[in-house]
Order: C-alpha cells, then structure tokens, then sequence
C-alpha cells in the first residue's frame, strides 16, 4: 500500500471542522482527528492549508452564522451558540472583523430568503467561508457577498 | 453526447477498488493492466447504472508527470482538492445506513437542503463524495 501523505491526515481534522463546527472543539479535537500531536498538527495544517486550525474552525463557524443571518429569522446571540461559539462578545468581534458589519447589520443588507440563488448547500459552504483578517488590515476592500442579480428560476435550478 | 466515464485521481488503487467495491457494493467494469507502461486501467460503477463509470487512476509519475508535479498532485488529492463526485440515490437516509454499517464513514449526517437530502464521505484518496436524494425545491425543507 502505497504511502499515505500527510495531508490525508489533515484533510479529516477540516473535514472535522466542517462537520461538527458547532459543537465545543477545540484545536486539540483537530489534532487528534488527524492522529497528531496538537503542535505539530498546528504547524503542518498551516503548512498545508495556509491558515492555522483555529483560523479555519473560526471562518467555519463565521460563514455558518453568516448563513443563518441570511437565512433564518435566529437571534443573534441564538445564531452565536448554534454555531459553537461561547461568548456573545468575541463573535461580535470576530464577525465585525471578517465581514466588516455587524450581524444585525449584516443581515439587513439581505434581501429575504426568497431570492437567493439556489446551489448546492456544499457549494455555499466551500465557497462562502470567508478569510480571516485582523483590524490592522490597511485595505479597505469589501468583503465578496454572493450576486444577488439574478433572480430565482426553477429551470436554471443547479443540481448538486 | 453522453457521460461515459469519469475519473478521480487516487494514491493506491487496490485500496481504491476495495473501497469502492467492498464499501459502496459497486462492480468492477474493467480491470486492465499493461505490463509494459507499468499501467493499470480500472473502472468501477454503481450496479444498475452500466453506461456511466469511475476511472480509478494512479497519481502518475515520469515520464508522464514530473517527479515534482507528481507529489504535488498527490498532496492535492489529499487535500480534498482532488474533486467531487455527485451521485444521486433514492433514499439518502437508507445508502447513508447501508454504506455506514460496511464501514463507510460519512463527513455529515443526511441533512435537509432546500433541492432534497444530502451528505457526504471521502473515498481513501480524499475525493470528495456527495450522495443527494433530489427532491422538489422548497425553501421549508432547508
């Protein structure tokens, strides 16, 4: 059997991430996901992915609230603990860091439910998980929403 | 036009073909090995679909790719960046039972969308399947 590489390995501490971002895991969960010691781990997810694990469990988690704020008429502080986030404080924080609004504000920026476009949830999911930035960031780029320019169209309806 | 065969790349291919047959239960369409390339073509596909294959095919070496490009096409691979396959089932609660208890292990539960039911595993390589039971599009469901 041929050797297997090393990124197999990480692959199922994101796809860890990916599945169960909403419960309490820590970094160290990642780690043993992927049969790794928690620093070693950190270094080589970095190396492959290039973000650190809890980089890519935090943008999971803000693309996930992102979604619900979208989508659902959740509280904020409901949508803070359906994403595995603990502390009201520090996802308000985070969420204004990445998306560069609040949630509440955030969400009034969407149109309904109604008119999204339909793709494949995992679509949404791989492409919509934002990337991570700090609030030294001289850019004053936006952050991508999705096109909303066209509207709902059964027959074009995308099959996953 | 139609779809005949479609391919992932993979890193082992009897650990592939014993996936893919023992696993998901899909049979073998051919098993050909050229001696003199060091070349192996194998196809597998789901029972009941004979039109539409999977090529299971080694991450190449020289002279077909560079040594280099070769281990980084593996990496990709293992890195999930490989690709998807979409398959669609009747009932994704009843293959989600019946691919688990062969030892199958799924990344998510069946989870309503609004265009049906889905979820999703890994082949030994890191390619990317998703199994969909396609429904009516409602916003209720998602």
């Amino acid at each position: 059997m041929a050797d297997v590489p090393l990124a197999r390995h990480l692959l199922r501490a994101k796809d860890l991430a990916d599945a169960r971002y909403f419960e309490a895991l820590t970094v160290a969960d990642l780690a043993s996901a992927a049969g790794l010691s928690p620093a070693y781990f950190s270094r080589e997810f970095r190396r492959a992915f290039g973000e650190s694990p809890h980089q890519y469990l935090l943008t999971r988690r803000l693309e996930r609230a992102a979604a619900l704020l979208r989508t659902t008429d959740r509280t904020v502080t409901e949508i803070c603990f359906a994403v595995g986030l603990s502390s009201l404080g520090s996802f308000t924080t985070s969420f204004r860091r990445v998306y560069r609004s609040t949630p509440m504000s955030y969400r009034a920026s969407f149109p309904p439910p109604e008119s999204m476009i339909r793709i494949p949830a995992c679509v949404a999911k791989a492409y919509g998980r934002p990337a991570n930035r700090t609030f030294r960031e001289v850019s004053d780029e936006r952050v991508p929403v999705p096109s909303r320019s066209s509207t709902p169209d059964p027959s074009q309806e995308v099959m996953p | 036009m139609k779809i005949g065969n479609a391919q992932f790349w993979v890193h082992d291919q009897d650990e592939a073909l014993a996936f893919y047959t023992q696993k998901l239960g899909w049979e073998v369409r051919s098993d050909v090995t050229m001696d003199e390339w060091n070349f192996r073509w194998l196809v597998v596909g789901p029972v009941g679909q004979a039109d539409v294959g999977l090529v299971l095919m080694p991450v190449p070496g020289p002279p077909m790719l560079d040594a280099t490009s070769s281990e980084q096409l593996g990496e990709l691979v293992a890195k999930g960046a490989g690709g998807t396959l979409f398959i669609t089932t009747d009932d994704c609660q009843a293959t989600y039972d019946e691919l688990s208890a062969r030892g199958v292990v799924f990344n998510d539960p069946p989870t309503p969308q609004p265009y049906g039911i889905d979820t999703s595993f890994r082949d030994p390589s890191g390619n990317n399947v998703r199994v969909t039971q396609v429904m009516e599009f409602s916003y209720e469901r998602g």
